[in-house]
């Protein structure tokens, strides 16, 4: 017994495992455990599947919509919801579904833009402020502050108002809002792992900032980073509409959830069907999308992994 | 003093420190925070790892033992002195240099639940120095090594593609050894290593460094608080409070023969599996806490609680001198004759000091 | 021996996890009487802290069951009501846990949650409680108690807080005190003077402890009896002589062999290795039948250590030499080469 260093058993492995070559990729992906946890937890599951369902109905809105978009009719105006008309039809005579349908690429197109702008400059900001502090930390985030500190739709309004309307302008004046936010959620994130003894342990073997900051500390800092991107989606197609709720985001005639609300306001009392069908395209995207960020918090837990049991 | 007459035959240094300070701003609450203070966590350390060795560095919680390790690699920038490794100047590495220290010291750390990033496998941590050093080629010949690393380290290689979770914190030590041990160094830093894990785990993973250290010809600095592991694998025993190395020597003689009221005190606090023994000891217990590295008395910086303190101890630093009858043994204590720097010459000089007379090997 | 303090009986845990049930106690027995320390010794997940929560009542009802008989002065604890229960535990049984920095309250000073565990039970003016609150504190012997008081515990060490705790633990006088790991965070010179602490204020208040650790050392300098536990049950008990000076369970053996000693003498001889206990604990959702240590047992031969849990027997003859009369108990069929066995 005394004097022999002991191989200790490897931690229960199975018979197929036992014999393989050893490789340096792990036994299983980690996004498809991933996405095997979520499918295990049903509401985010249900989100996932309604959002994947929208967003098929953005990419093929051209096949679907049973009518063009601006395909005036007098006399077929403020139709009530029919077997002809599912969502009625608005003051122009507009099928109200086919514009919800054509409309969801533009709230989506603009929200997945702005969104994606500002988790890639938020998150490169974020991680060298959280990473290098002192005096990058000061000024980047400073400037982060800067930013926060307006209005949010004031600020909106204000890049609108120097680059003009329009889908694209309209991505980046949500992104400017959303870029202190991402910052701010991913410097936080990477203060905490930075101090992370594996960071130390890695250093100590001579990996390099940028290896560092790619493989040890953006993926662990990414969890909170990934929920906030899911809940930044809703608000932004919520922002987008604000902001063609107030004429400065799409422009009329194009179809946009937004607009069409702003435009049905009007008739409200008249044919609710204008407004409420878009508004309930835009609660309907939020929900999933805020579920979904629900959803995704607990399953980046690495706990919840354990749980699982990969090995035990 | 010359010591190299008393001083060992002449032994090869792979890490050497002279003077090596590691000071901690302490910043004030204002707009510019300003520093107040500083926390002298290593306060000048004279200290040599001779090659092949197992040096144990023992002491209490805060006394620096850590960032002296840490500091030895220049995982944390040392405020003051030298490191020298292998005839290097540690402190004055450029970044290409720098790495190749980084291949040649590896370090193990105390929490093996935390010291691996928990999303990568064992084989990515395993292999992280072979990618970073461009060691071991392609894909291919980086799994076989990680293959070859983990059997060294008593694990089955086929565990290589599972994740850190799966494993025990004896199997997770064992990682972090094999992570260490993939650039092939010639010096390894292990830092309270065996403190987070049970008994017999402990007993496992030192017969693993000991076989470690002999097969590969290791140089080992063995950081721990425990008192009996350290004198059971080290050759040599460093004792250090407050930020300086207080005695040091074979292990042996320091653990024997203690010659520091500071070390006999550690030593008789241990506590040892014989109560017969236990009954009939006698403690020397110490009266108070460790001051505060913030705070460092003057002189010796045992007097606040030394049972032996008189006159010199507050105005005479001490410096090491030989003392007992190994060769090597070395203690900063004043009862074996006042040697070192007058409270007033230092408190002058503290920015430039001069070089301390009295160090081991310092006069070669 | 008078009555004894605490007298816990066939004592069983289960929790309820997502992998199962966990049996973390199973069945044990042992009893602590005035003025004795009787140490439980085992690792990590050998079921010695659960033990002793579950004596308290601190186990989440919800997934933890606990059955058998636990009795304070012959009172039991597990059957007795939650406010009973409450009414018992100040007084009657002091805590000290090891982590002395979130046992305290950060933002109350010392003299106020010393003074709250005082006028819990009793005491009632203000003025009253603090005084017996600096009292308390100089007994542990902190030193500037008067200043002490009105201190808030990030502003002492380690040591004082323990020694704040141990105040707190013992500001009633409680019959029995538990000291979970209670010095294992802390430094071996500060552990010394709790461990000093805890002995004289036993012998002036003869206060029955039961003190759980995982340090063979600290038992050897603290406990009248010993009681090691492995996979939720006591392999081993006895006195602390009997226990670590004549272990007869191979997992106690094989603990004290693992301890690197700091007193052998070596010489300038090759130190040998240490012995090991080869592999993990097994997990409490999955026990081995028969002996819970044979999976890792290095002297296993009896056809009967895969299927029959061996009984707690008595370890025989010579070990009965000290005349106290105090049995020496091992649960093993390990008796091969060993002729201490009855």
């Amino acid at each position: 017994m005394t004097g022999q260093p002991y191989p200790e058993p490897a931690a229960s492995p199975t018979a197929t495992e036992a014999g393989r070559e050893p490789s340096l990729r792990p036994a299983r992906p980690r996004w498809r455990e991933t996405l095997g946890l979520l499918a295990r937890n049903p509401t985010a599951a249900g989100a996932a599947t309604v959002l994947v369902l929208v967003a098929l109905v953005a990419v093929f809105d051209q096949q679907l919509a049973p009518e063009g978009p601006n395909e005036i009719s007098v006399e077929d105006r403020l139709q009530p919801p029919s077997t002809e008309h599912w969502f009625g039809t608005d003051d122009l005579g507009r099928d109200v579904l086919s514009r919800i349908i054509l409309g969801a690429s533009v709230s989506l197109r603009v929200g997945f833009t702005a969104v994606g702008i500002a988790l890639v400059v938020g998150t490169l900001i974020g991680l060298l402020a959280g990473y290098y502090g002192k005096w990058v930390d000061d000024v980047l985030m400073r400037f982060m502050d800067v930013i926060f500190a307006f209005p949010a739709v004031l600020l909106a309004i204000a890049v609108l108002a120097v680059r003009g309307p329009g889908p694209t302008n309209t991505a980046i004046a949500i992104a400017v809002v959303y870029v202190p936010i991402f910052a701010r959620v991913t410097r936080a994130s990477v203060l905490g792992v930075r101090e992370e003894v594996y960071v130390r342990a890695s250093r100590s073997v001579g990996a390099s900032d940028l290896r560092l900051l790619t493989r040890h500390i953006l993926p662990n800092a990414a969890p909170p980073i990934i929920v906030q991107t899911s809940i930044s989606l809703a608000f932004a197609v919520l922002a987008e509409a604000a902001l063609s709720f107030l004429g400065l985001g799409t422009q009329p005639p194009n179809p946009s959830w937004g607009l069409m609300l702003a435009e049905g306001r009007g008739y409200i009392e008249l044919a609710w069907w204008i407004a409420f069908f878009p508004g309930m395209a835009i609660f309907l995207v939020v929900l999933c999308f805020n579920l979904l960020g629900d959803g995704l918090r607990d399953v980046l837990d690495p706990r919840q992994r354990t749980a699982m049991g990969g090995g035990r | 003093m010359d010591l190299t007459k008393r001083a060992e035959p002449e032994r090869d240094v792979l890490v050497s420190a002279r003077g090596l300070e590691v000071h901690f701003p302490i910043r004030g609450s204002g707009f510019r925070r300003r520093p107040i203070g500083a926390v002298r966590a290593v306060d000048g350390v004279d200290l040599d790892v001779y090659r092949g060795e197992t040096l144990g560095l023992v002491g209490e919680s805060g006394c620096g033992k850590s960032t002296l390790g840490n500091a030895l690699l220049r995982l944390v920038p040392p405020t003051g002195g030298r490191v020298t490794f292998d005839g290097i100047d540690v402190t004055a590495l450029d970044r290409r240099r720098l790495r190749e220290l980084r291949r040649r010291a590896g370090m193990v750390f105390q929490d093996p639940f935390a010291s691996l990033d928990p999303r990568r496998t064992v084989a990515q941590t395993v292999s992280e120095p072979l990618e970073v050093h461009g060691l071991a080629g392609d894909r291919r010949e980086r799994a076989a090594r990680v293959g070859e690393l983990l059997e060294l380290v008593g694990l089955d290689p086929a565990v290589a593609g599972r994740y850190p979770h799966e494993f025990s914190g004896g199997q997770r030590q064992r990682v972090g050894i094999a992570r260490a041990l993939a650039g092939e160094p010639d010096f390894l830093v292990c830092d309270e290593a065996i403190a987070s894990l049970d008994v017999s785990v402990q007993a496992q993973v030192l017969n693993l460094l000991r076989r470690l250290q002999r097969q590969l010809g290791l140089t080992l600095l063995f950081v721990s608080h425990d008192l009996s592991a350290v004198r059971h694998i080290s050759d040599r025993i460093a004792v250090m409070y407050l930020g300086r190395i207080v005695e040091v020597g074979p292990a042996a003689a320091v653990a024997g023969d203690p010659q520091m009221p500071y070390t006999r005190a550690l030593l008789s606090a241990v506590p040892v599996p014989h109560p017969e023994l236990e009954r009939s000891r006698q403690r020397v217990v110490l009266g108070g806490d460790v001051p505060s590295p913030a705070a460092v008395p003057s002189g010796c910086r045992f007097r606040t609680r030394c049972p032996d303190v008189f006159e010199p101890c507050p105005d005479v630093d001490p410096a090491l001198q030989p003392v007992g009858s190994a060769p090597g043994h070395l203690a900063a204590c004043h009862l074996h004759g006042v040697v070192g720097t007058p409270v007033a010459a230092e408190a002058d000089g503290a920015a430039d000091r001069p070089p301390r007379a009295a160090t081991g090997s310092a006069a070669r | 021996m008078s009555e004894p303090v605490l007298e816990v009986e066939d004592l069983r845990v289960d929790l309820r996890t997502p992998r199962g049930t966990a049996h973390v106690v199973n069945g044990l027995s042992y009893t602590v009487g005035r003025g004795e320390t009787v140490a439980v010794v085992g690792e990590s997940g050998s079921g010695k802290s659960v033990s002793v929560l579950a004596l308290l009542g601190l186990l989440p009802s919800r997934t933890a069951t606990v059955t058998g008989r636990a009795a304070l002065q012959g009172e039991d604890l597990l059957t007795m009501s939650k406010n009973r229960l409450r009414e018992v535990r100040g007084p009657g049984v002091g805590m000290v846990f090891q982590d002395p920095m979130t046992s305290l309250n950060p933002v109350l000073t010392i003299g106020r949650q010393l003074a709250e565990a005082v006028r819990a039970h009793g005491e009632s003016s203000k003025a009253a409680a603090r005084e017996r609150a600096v009292d308390l504190l100089r007994e542990v012997g902190l030193p500037d108690p008067d200043r002490a008081v009105d201190r808030y515990p990030h502003q002492l060490s380690g040591g004082m807080r323990q020694r704040v705790i141990i105040a707190i633990a013992l500001a009633n006088s409680p019959a029995l005190l538990i000291a979970d790991e209670a010095t294992t965070a802390l430094d071996v010179t500060v552990q010394a003077q709790i461990i000093e602490l805890v002995d004289r204020l036993q012998e002036d208040h003869g206060t029955g402890v039961v003190w759980i650790t995982h340090d063979l050392g600290v038992v050897a300098g603290i406990a009248d009896r010993v009681l090691v536990m492995y996979g939720g049950r006591c392999v081993e008990d006895g006195t602390v002589d009997d226990v670590l000076e004549r272990p007869a369970h191979p997992y106690t053996r094989g603990l004290l062999g693992a301890l690197p000693d700091l007193a052998e003498e070596t010489g300038d001889g090759e130190v040998p290795d240490l012995a090991t206990v080869p592999g993990v604990p097994p997990p409490p959702t999955d026990l081995p039948e028969g002996c819970v240590f044979w999976p890792r047992c290095p002297v296993r031969s009896d056809p009967r250590c895969e299927t029959e849990q061996p009984p707690l027997d008595l370890v025989g003859g010579p070990l009965l030499t000290k005349g106290d009369g105090l049995p020496h108990r091992a649960a093993t069929w390990c008796r091969e080469g060993d002729d201490r066995w009855t």
